[in-house]
């Protein structure tokens, strides 16, 4: 077995490297070169050189209007029931069931998402909670179909992911400066706002973005919640690729997304950084 | 405060619990418990097209997640001592494969391998010794599974280059300095030390591809995955069933997950994080 090390790096890196250039950088290259081409007679991709799929974005406007709504209201509403959350678990829960809390939080964010809608459909269908609250007099009231239930599917799909991060870095804060802090005379809430609060925003961050950037590019939420009427880039693009089959055109709003999705986040990164200091490393488990 | 974090914990588990707890209905109403009954269990698994389902989500669960973890563990390995223009091109792609929504790696990959078979399929036909027996590429189980396999490959480059990053150098150069053959010191030291991560790595690379709704339906072509026999019977309308079929997916990955997490904690050093 003398394989010269530098050898034997490559030949372990080869299988990784051609599976990602064959199955992530060949197509986002195809997506990129079809998004100037034009729609054949019958569907499909015909070559070409223009620009008017971009130039005819508006077209979909109200596609990106809807997630460019959605998106943030999504995760500002996942961030504010997420963050007292992390703060329990990570300063108040007792340490012997921290562990076990921390995981039955983030088992369902793998749990399939397509079940996890379902079950909403299930709740806020003419037979779920309108029903309950036709009850007490509320009648007629139309909870699926609406942005108000796609936003209920957004956060009961991705509040996991934003309770992670937080609490690793609320966990990781030194808790000696909140007994300094308490000493000091500073009352609890003002401990909060001056150490904890700051202390806590790398995860804050971390966790907007993950979230932030899922949200954009969701389909299933939309499509089972919004019933048609509330409807994403995402529902755009299958719409585009699935049934209408115009590749160019679709191509070019698929490559519109993830440049909008890359300024975002970059502008944000660049935001966020200023004042959180150093990043925060966050792994998904 | 601790009202709060239980009001969450109902928040997130009472959907899952309320879609059991109708699987078990013996009534066809969606909206009454009428009595338990396990009579949606049979029907789901007495349905073909659910059987077939679930055998094709199966086996590209299986194969996509065992090709992920020996390709993504070997890169992670040789990550390690890689630097350089190597080292930032794969971060680079690491980043992208796991950044890049979903939706837009599913149609990439359709329009790519439809372009590319488009282009071959002639190719073959014209070189291919016997004419009736010309292969046909078309989107199926390979496409299924290259496309989940790079997802779940950079899943599991980052969990074990995590775990390799917080080894103990130290006893790969004891093993060295004892005289053992670097694949000696692999299979005695770094082995024991990273199977964990492996093996929860290969965990959620199979449950992500079980799971996986979006990329398969761009790329599965004529077969049919769980996850999408599921959301066009939603469409159809809610029935018992799909409770039935929703609460057994749900117990599967259910399990693996909580195997992963449990390997991945116990194995995790209380001091380090």
């Amino acid at each position: 077995m003398a394989m010269r090390p530098q050898y034997r790096t490559a030949l372990f890196l080869l299988p990784a490297g051609v599976w990602f250039f064959a199955m992530l950088v060949l197509p986002l290259v195809v997506v990129f070169v079809f998004s100037f081409g034009e729609r054949g007679p019958a569907g499909g991709y015909v070559p070409a050189f223009t620009f008017d799929n971009f130039l005819n974005l508006g077209a979909r406007w109200t596609a990106f209007k809807n997630t460019l709504t959605l998106a943030p209201i999504g995760t500002l509403a996942c961030l504010l029931i997420a963050y007292p959350l992390a703060y329990f678990l990570a300063l108040r829960a007792s340490p012997k069931l921290r562990t076990m809390l921390l995981i039955l939080v983030i088992v369902p964010f793998w749990t399939s998402i397509l079940i996890r809608s379902y079950a909403w459909i299930f709740l806020l269908g003419g037979r779920g909670i309108p029903a309950l609250l036709a009850l007490v007099g509320l009648e007629d009231l139309r909870l699926i179909n609406t942005p108000f239930a796609v936003l209920v599917g957004i956060v009961y799909g991705y509040l996991p992911l934003m309770v992670f991060p937080i609490y690793v870095s609320l966990e990781r804060l030194d808790k000696r400066l909140l007994e300094a802090s308490a000493d000091l005379g500073a009352p609890p809430l003002r401990t909060f706002l001056t150490v904890t609060l700051p202390l806590s925003m790398p995860g804050v961050a971390t966790g907007c973005m993950l979230v932030f950037i899922l949200l954009m590019g969701e389909f299933l939420i939309p499509a089972m919640l919004g019933g048609g009427k509330v409807f994403f880039v995402g529902n755009a693009l299958v719409d585009l690729f699935l049934q209408s089959r115009n590749w160019a055109y679709g191509s070019a709003v698929a490559m519109a997304l993830v440049l909008i999705m890359l300024v975002t986040v970059t502008a944000y990164m660049r935001a966020t950084r200023r004042w959180a200091g150093g990043r925060d490393e966050v792994s998904l488990m | 405060m601790r009202i709060y974090a239980l009001a969450v914990y109902l928040f997130l588990y009472i959907p899952i619990g309320i879609i059991a707890l109708f699987s078990f209905n013996s009534g066809r109403a969606a909206s009454q418990f009428t009595g338990f009954s396990v009579q949606w269990y049979g029907k789901a698994l007495s349905n073909r097209f659910v059987v077939e389902a679930f055998q094709t989500s199966f086996a590209v669960a299986l194969a996509s997640a065992a090709l992920a973890t020996v390709f993504g563990t070997m890169a992670a390995l040789a990550l390690q001592s890689v630097k350089g223009r190597v080292r930032v091109a794969f971060d680079a792609l690491i980043y992208i494969a796991v950044m890049v929504p979903g939706i837009v790696i599913g149609i990439a990959t359709l329009i790519a391998l439809v372009t590319v078979f488009d282009w071959l399929n002639p190719l073959l036909a014209a070189i291919w010794p016997v004419a009736e027996a010309t292969p046909q590429l078309s989107l199926g189980y390979g496409s299924l599974i290259a496309a989940h396999g790079l997802f779940t490959m950079a899943l599991v480059i980052i969990i074990v280059r995590a775990r390799v990053a917080g080894m103990d150098r130290s006893l790969i150069e004891a093993s060295a300095d004892l005289g053992a053959t670097p694949f000696g010191t692999f299979r005695q030291v770094t082995l024991p030390q990273i199977a964990p991560a492996i093996l929860a790595g290969f965990l959620l690379a199979f449950t992500f591809s079980f799971d996986d709704f979006i990329i398969a339906f761009f790329v599965a072509g004529s077969k049919t995955t769980l996850p999408i026999y599921i959301f066009s019977s939603i469409r159809r309308g809610v029935t018992p069933e799909v409770n039935a079929i929703g609460t057994m997916v749900l117990t599967i990955s259910l399990c693996l997950l909580i195997t992963a997490q449990a390997i991945l904690q116990g194995g995790r050093k209380p001091t380090k994080n």
